[in-house]
């Protein structure tokens, strides 16, 4: 597996530089600058401990391969992405799963990562542990931050209990019947006409919840439901083959609206983190993460 | 509020009186000396103007006025923080938040509440009973402490085990700038795009601005709760059994453990029903529904057996789940019967880790011949020996300052941080190299300079700065009805 010091030298100090994952959502928030040199995170799962539930991984390692590690002892990430995308892209994009709603956001996974800065130097962001408050919390600020901050090499993930099962269900109810037959479901969307449901937990839980759900009409659907990326910032109600996230408001689209406009203020603070960490711009330049 | 006598009145006293009003503004020497301290062990603060704002834009006031006359602000909500957050150096505006205590809004359908930033956590339950909703937070001085305090120091609390600490259950905020500038952040429909300057924003420890609105998620309360006791003989059996719970794959809602002492000081007059004769009682709960519940009180029960658990009692009703947790509630306001003075520990350490950490921090205190009590979040390997011992005592400080950096040591040592819950404030600062390296340090300042490029609000805090303010010195009193 390739080193800290082997990414940071890759890296080096003045070239503009990118990190490429899985290459799923490569042109997320612009296209990148030509002559822009580009490199890979290292890859593999370097230490797991169900006990704490935590696991210390590279930021190249596919998150499908750790979802697989984790499931034999039972355990998940809650991250997303689809087949080849990578723990570092995940984590960049900060894609929250379709389950968020029961199983926590993308922003809450991260505790600790080794990154490479603009000036090329290596630096640690959080702590090891489950909890903590130690300082700023860095973590949070390079989820989504579209490796416009500082690239990501190591990172150490928050492990969750992996549910015995789970259902999709459909229908047509509204939302207040759907909460009248199940305590959080993981996924209540929508997708204009019609609702689904995803419970999931300890299996004589969900079989109850689902007979619940069906005498009141849903069906039960006999393979996941597809669901296109989530679209950050994104409200609309005319969703043209998305859902609309009934608990949460996230929508899921694969029409990315590029118009979407964070405030002034939103806009001025960005531009001063941005202009703090990188200042050349050299790091994933002519990427926008808003 | 004592109204100011003096002849020739601060020209920045005069200014607020005008923005607030003459009975929310004053620098009498009494309100100066309340508000120079927190609950932590820190002395030597020093408040400016303290000013108790109503509103959103009276904040803004307030903070235009520092920037206008070149003077630090501080934001201070209950005063029941433990590291120093809201201790005032170099006299700064004091803005306090308590009369900033509207629930705004409620929308049951989607889970959020908008509330201002003084309302107490306990009001906010209190207010959600019977909707089926709650906020999950629940920091043992709940009773006391503000909504806009857990946000900047990103509270925990017992049942944020499998619920996630404050920065999980915040939506968006409305925020004044150090610069004066209102910006909301997050977003309570769907993610917001860009950088995630909420989830930053939470856990400043009111270095980044003032929060001003803060809309909460609110959680389900769940259809059934089992809430256990086990009793061991050996503190080591039930840190052992803390770790197993978690590798099982179980993740209870709560895991508290208490040592020895700490249920001799508790049960006499808590009637909890701790057997007084256990070297450790832990209290686990679980919630869900019924079936899940059952399957892991399950678990639980035989983990416990196997690692020596005397006995496990399941919670028969409600009156004796009160009871359990009230043991537990009150373990603070017990303990300070026993000494008059306390010093609350906050590292975090691997759970795997526990007993041997734990079997170390007595050696410290036995070394430096102190009491400590172990009442804590284990479940997250979040320790909080409580050295309590009587500052008259010639000497007591120091050795209890010497105690404080040893289990601060051994907790980093055993691959753990600095703090789990308290934060840094002015307590912590000095340990923070010991922690991070300076480049790590650098990328936390550059956050810290792009919300506030001045280092007007609360500054001194934080990251080590070289200024001191403040002396870790003598304790102060307990605020009324909180626990540990
Ligand atoms: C349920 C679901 C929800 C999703 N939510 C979203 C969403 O909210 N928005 C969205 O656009 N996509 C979303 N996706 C798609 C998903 O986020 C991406 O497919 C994926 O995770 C990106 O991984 P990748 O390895 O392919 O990244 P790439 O496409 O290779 O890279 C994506 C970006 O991240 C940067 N990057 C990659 N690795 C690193 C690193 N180690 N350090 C720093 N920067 C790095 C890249 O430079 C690039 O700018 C979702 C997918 C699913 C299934
Ligand atoms: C006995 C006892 C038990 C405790 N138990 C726990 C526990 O279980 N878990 C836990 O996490 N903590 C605990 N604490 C610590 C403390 O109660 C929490 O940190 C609490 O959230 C502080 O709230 P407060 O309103 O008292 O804030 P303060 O002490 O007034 O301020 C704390 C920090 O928040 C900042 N601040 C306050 N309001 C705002 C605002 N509106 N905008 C921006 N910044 C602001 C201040 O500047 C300061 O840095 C305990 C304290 C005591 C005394």
């Amino acid at each position: 597996m390739k080193s800290m010091e082997e990414f940071r030298e890759e890296i080096g100090d003045t070239s503009f530089v990118s990190v490429r994952g899985g290459g799923t959502r490569w042109n997320l928030g612009g296209p990148l600058r030509e002559g822009t040199i580009i490199v890979e995170a290292p890859k593999g799962v370097i230490n797991y401990k169900p006990e704490e539930m935590i696991v210390r991984v590279g930021a190249g390692t596919k998150l499908s391969t750790l979802q697989d590690d984790l499931s034999e002892l039972k355990q998940e990430v809650a991250l997303a992405g689809f087949s080849e995308s990578t723990v570092g892209g995940s984590l960049a994009v900060g894609s929250s799963s379709h389950r968020r709603a029961r199983i926590g956001a993308a922003c809450d996974v991260l505790l600790q990562a080794d990154c490479v800065g603009a000036d090329g130097k290596q630096f640690v962001a959080g702590g090891p542990t489950v909890k903590n408050v130690t300082g700023y919390d860095i973590c949070r600020l390079l989820v989504s931050s579209l490796g416009t901050l500082a690239l990501i090499g190591v990172v150490t993930l928050r492990t969750r209990p992996k549910p015995e099962i789970g259902v999709w269900l459909k229908g047509e109810l509204d939302f207040g019947e759907i909460a009248n037959c199940c305590y959080r479901p993981a996924s209540v969307l929508y997708d204009g006409s019609k609702t689904f449901v995803f419970i999931e937990g300890y299996e004589a839980d969900v079989e109850k919840e689902r007979v619940f759900l069906e005498k009141v009409g849903m069906t039960v659907m006999d393979r996941a439901l597809e669901i296109p990326p989530l679209q950050k910032g994104e409200t609309k109600k005319d969703l043209n083959g998305g859902f609309l996230d009934l608990q949460t408001g996230d929508v899921y689209s694969n029409d990315a609206n590029s118009n979407i406009e964070v405030s002034e203020e939103v806009q001025r603070l960005s531009n001063r983190i941005k202009q703090n960490f990188d200042p050349t711009g050299r790091l994933n330049p002519g990427r926008k993460p808003h | 509020m004592r109204k100011s006598q003096r002849k020739v009145k601060d020209p920045l006293l005069i200014s607020l009186i005008k923005a607030l009003s003459e009975d929310r503004v004053t620098d009498g020497a009494a309100a100066r000396r309340i508000y120079s301290k927190d609950a932590s062990v820190i002395e030597g603060g020093r408040a400016g103007v303290i000013c108790f704002p109503e509103d959103t834009a009276e904040v803004v006031k307030c903070v235009s006025l520092a920037n206008e006359y070149d003077r630090e602000f501080v934001t201070r909500g209950a005063g029941t923080g433990l590291a120093g957050g809201s201790v005032p150096c170099n006299d700064p505006i004091v803005i306090v938040t308590t009369r900033m205590k509207k629930i705004i809004d409620v929308d049951i359908e989607k889970k959020i509440a908008w509330v201002q930033p003084g309302v107490v956590n306990l009001d906010l339950s209190n207010f959600l009973k019977g909707t089926g909703l709650h906020f999950a937070p629940d920091p043992s001085s709940q009773q006391a402490c503000t909504i806009g305090g857990n946000v900047a120091n990103n509270s925990g609390g017992p049942h944020c085990l499998a619920y996630g600490v404050t920065n999980s259950h915040i939506a968006a905020l409305e925020v004044v700038l150090p610069d004066s500038s209102i910006v909301q952040l997050g977003s309570i429909e769907g993610e917001a795009r860009g950088y995630d300057l909420r989830g930053v924003f939470v856990g400043g420890e009111g270095t980044l601005g003032v929060a001003t609105r803060i809309a909460v998620r609110l959680t389900e309360d769940p259809p059934e709760i089992a809430t256990l006791l086990l009793d061991f003989s050996k503190i080591t059996d039930a840190a052992e059994t803390v770790s197993q719970i978690i590798a099982n794959g179980v993740l209870p809602a709560a895991l508290e453990l208490m040592d020895r002492n700490v249920v001799a000081a508790v049960e006499p007059f808590a009637k909890a029903g701790y057997p007084l004769d256990a070297e450790a009682v832990l209290i686990a709960e679980v919630d869900g529904l019924p079936d899940g519940v059952s399957h892991e009180v399950g678990i639980i029960t035989d983990i416990a057996i196997n690692n020596g658990a005397r006995e496990v009692r399941i919670a028969a009703d409600e009156e004796e789940r009160e009871r359990i947790w009230k043991g537990r509630k009150s373990a603070f306001g017990a303990i300070a019967k026993i000494k008059p003075d306390y010093y609350l520990h906050d590292t975090v350490i691997p759970r795997g880790r526990l007993a041997e950490v734990i079997e170390k921090v007595y050696k410290i205190a036995e070394t430096h011949d102190l009491v400590v009590m172990n009442v804590f979040h284990a479940g997250d390997g979040n320790l909080h020996p409580l050295l309590v011992f009587d500052a008259r005592i010639p000497g007591t400080l120091e050795k209890v300052k010497k105690a404080g950096e040893e289990i601060v040591r051994i907790s980093l040592e055993a691959g753990g941080v600095l703090s789990g819950e308290h934060g840094i404030g002015l307590e912590k600062q000095r340990f923070m190299s010991q922690q991070f390296s300076e480049r790590d340090l650098e990328a936390q300042d550059a956050l810290r300079r792009s919300f506030d490029p001045e280092n007007r609000s609360n500054p001194h805090k934080v990251l080590p700065t070289g200024s001191s303010c403040g002396e870790l010195n003598s304790l102060n009193e307990i605020p009324e009805g909180v626990w540990i």
